[in-house]
């Protein structure tokens, strides 16, 4: 037994410590954001943020996570009040099949919050761990750049979608 | 009286040290070399690896400014872009050839031996025309040299003349008659062009390569160069078949993947004609030189124990990350690139110290723009040093006979500082001159 920190809340997961934690996240605690892709750490659907940090989930076992902040999709914003990178990849119509997107997301969403106006290169690099066949990659692009545009205008107080 | 011979001294060092300049010259119209000689000269460009000290990330090809760490201070490589200004625009081939045997600017003044003339010394007449000619057909960037950050009294380069005294060219580079052509040529690279001990072997503590260790180990930007002699800590002990697959593709099934600076030297040499590569295995693998008996069965040992299942460990904490987070991709029988090594077989684990294991789980591999190659993800962002230490020492007692390793912990720490200065520097996958194909041809 031992508690996981996700979204802000506090959950008795009962899982051996190898346990990676996208397993956890979708069969436990019913947050299907993340991915299942390769479950090899090679193609970035099931990243998530850990203290601030895009991290795979897939080849992050539970014993490396405690005392840490997990971030997934569900917890930067809802459909109803999505986040500025939500609202962005939205806006673009970034998805196509939208396998890919909730780690796109999140790893450009971590990216924001250390560097708040990334030039195009700095994007590219960065989310050049994540695979997407479909093909929407410059859209992607552009709704990283709309995100960054829409968190420095947005008012103070709706949400930033900051994780933890 | 002392003071007069301190003044000869000093007079008698200027005199050694004074190296005149050599005449300026309007750049060279890029049509004026013949096209397969500067052909030639890009091949050597890259046998030399000249790009990997010349090139900051993330700027421009040749444009120097790349800061290359020493025990004595940073020094800064310079612009060897055509520019008139910043760069060798206006150097002779004369002069040209005066910096690569004997470390000397065109302005006379010496050159700090991180530019390893110890090695170019040996290139002939014929291959620095070459490389003159690709050198001065190249865009040139207007790019002033950084200046380098030495303390007194290291920041004078007259001392360089008494570093040359001692180190300098003792030793001529003679062809070996009862040696087959391919291994004198391989010796003629080695030892010259591609300056391979620059790396691998161990300095004295003036900073020059020590002879009587040669190709013993070295270091590189807070990497282990690993020995290539016959102290190779290699599980399997490499052959000129498997050099020859490495320093191509980048990668040998029984060896794993070359990382850090080593993964430059071999995304350069993937250009190359064969006959240069293979040249180069041939004398390499004699400097592994054939195993010994005791040397045989161990490697024979380590292929047995490749699917056997682990020695029950007090190592918790390291199993469970290995199970968890590495053996997805190593323990899959999947050779790479498509798999990881089988980690019996890398090196990393049997080397003298942590380093290399560390940095590569902090940082990963990227994939090379436009290749298949093959990837690790990073884990930086979800290990801490301690749990990176803990996965380190279960992996050194899982995957070597060695004793364990001291100071991981230091280690993964001195790892996570140089690999992440390393990261924010790196080149966005777009722009990255990791494949010399890309980059202008002549």
């Amino acid at each position: 037994m031992m508690t996981l920190k996700v979204n802000g809340r506090d959950h008795e997961v009962d899982a051996e410590p190898d346990t990676p934690l996208l397993y956890v996240l979708r069969d436990d605690l019913a947050l299907n954001a993340a991915k299942f892709g390769c479950g090899l750490g090679q193609c970035g659907a099931c990243t998530v943020i850990v203290d601030g940090n895009a991290v795979l989930s897939c080849v992050t076992p539970l014993l490396l996570l405690e005392g840490k902040r997990v971030t997934t999709l569900e917890g930067l914003g809802s459909i109803e009040t999505p986040a500025p990178i939500q609202r962005a990849f939205m806006e673009e119509q970034a998805a196509q099949c939208g396998y890919c997107i909730a780690g796109m997301m999140m790893r450009a969403q971590a990216l924001l919050q250390n560097n708040p106006k990334p030039t195009d290169d700095e994007v590219r690099a960065e989310l050049e761990p994540h695979l997407c066949r479909c093909g929407t990659h410059m859209r992607i692009l552009r709704a990283v750049h709309r995100a960054a545009h829409l968190m420095q205008t947005a008012d103070a107080s709706t949400s930033q979608g900051r994780s933890q | 009286m002392g003071g007069l011979f301190a003044a000869l001294a000093v007079a008698a060092a200027f005199a050694l040290a004074w190296r005149p300049g050599i005449a300026a010259v309007d750049p060279p119209s890029p049509e004026t070399f013949d096209q397969a000689l500067v052909k030639r000269g890009r091949d050597l460009v890259a046998i030399g690896n000249c790009s990997t000290c010349h090139t900051r990330r993330g700027g421009k090809d040749f444009a120097g400014g790349h800061p290359v760490p020493t025990p004595f201070g940073t020094i800064y490589s310079s612009n060897i872009t055509p520019d008139a200004e910043t760069g060798i625009g206006r150097w002779s081939e004369a002069a040209f050839r005066r910096a690569m045997r004997a470390g000397v600017d065109r302005a006379g003044r010496h050159l700090y031996p991180t530019f390893p003339y110890d090695h170019f010394i040996h290139v002939s007449d014929e291959d620095d025309r070459a490389l003159y000619a690709y050198l001065m057909t190249r865009q040139p960037v207007h790019a002033q040299a950084h200046a380098n950050l030495l303390p007194f009294p290291l920041d004078q380069r007259v001392i360089i003349a008494g570093w040359k005294l001692l180190f300098l060219g003792h030793a001529a580079l003679e062809p070996d008659p009862t040696r087959t052509a391919e291994w004198n040529r391989g010796a003629y690279l080695v030892e010259g062009l591609a300056h391979c001990g620059a790396c691998h072997t161990p300095r004295n503590v003036l900073g020059a390569e020590r002879a009587s260790a040669k190709f013993a180990g070295g270091e590189a930007d807070n990497w282990d160069a690993y020995a290539i002699n016959a102290q190779s800590p290699a599980p399997v002990p490499w052959d000129a078949g498997a050099l020859v697959a490495y320093l191509r593709n980048g990668w040998h099934p029984d060896h794993g993947v070359a990382r850090g600076p080593m993964a430059e030297v071999v995304g350069n040499l993937s250009d190359v004609p064969d006959d240069d590569v293979r040249a180069i295995a041939t004398y390499m693998a004699e400097m592994f030189g054939y195993p010994t008996p005791d040397r045989k069965r161990r490697s024979e040992e380590v292929l047995a124990q490749l699917n056997s299942t682990p020695v029950a460990t007090t190592q918790a904490t390291g199993a469970a990350i290995y199970a968890a987070a590495c053996a997805s991709c190593h323990e899959t029988n999947r050779p790479p690139p498509y798999g990881g090594v089988n980690l019996a077989l890398s090196t990393a684990f049997s080397a003298p110290d942590a380093r290399n294991a560390a940095n590569i789980i902090l940082s990963g591999i990227r994939p090379v723009a436009g290749e298949r190659s093959p990837i690790m993800p990073a884990f930086a962002a979800s290990m801490s040093d301690a749990q990176i230490a803990a996965l380190l020492d279960y992996l050194r007692v899982r995957f070597s006979n060695q004793p364990a390793w001291a100071g991981v912990e230091k280690a993964v720490a001195d790892a996570r500082r140089t690999q992440t200065v390393l990261l924010q520097t790196s080149l966005p996958p777009d722009s990255a001159p990791t494949d010399i194909r890309e980059r202008g041809k002549p």
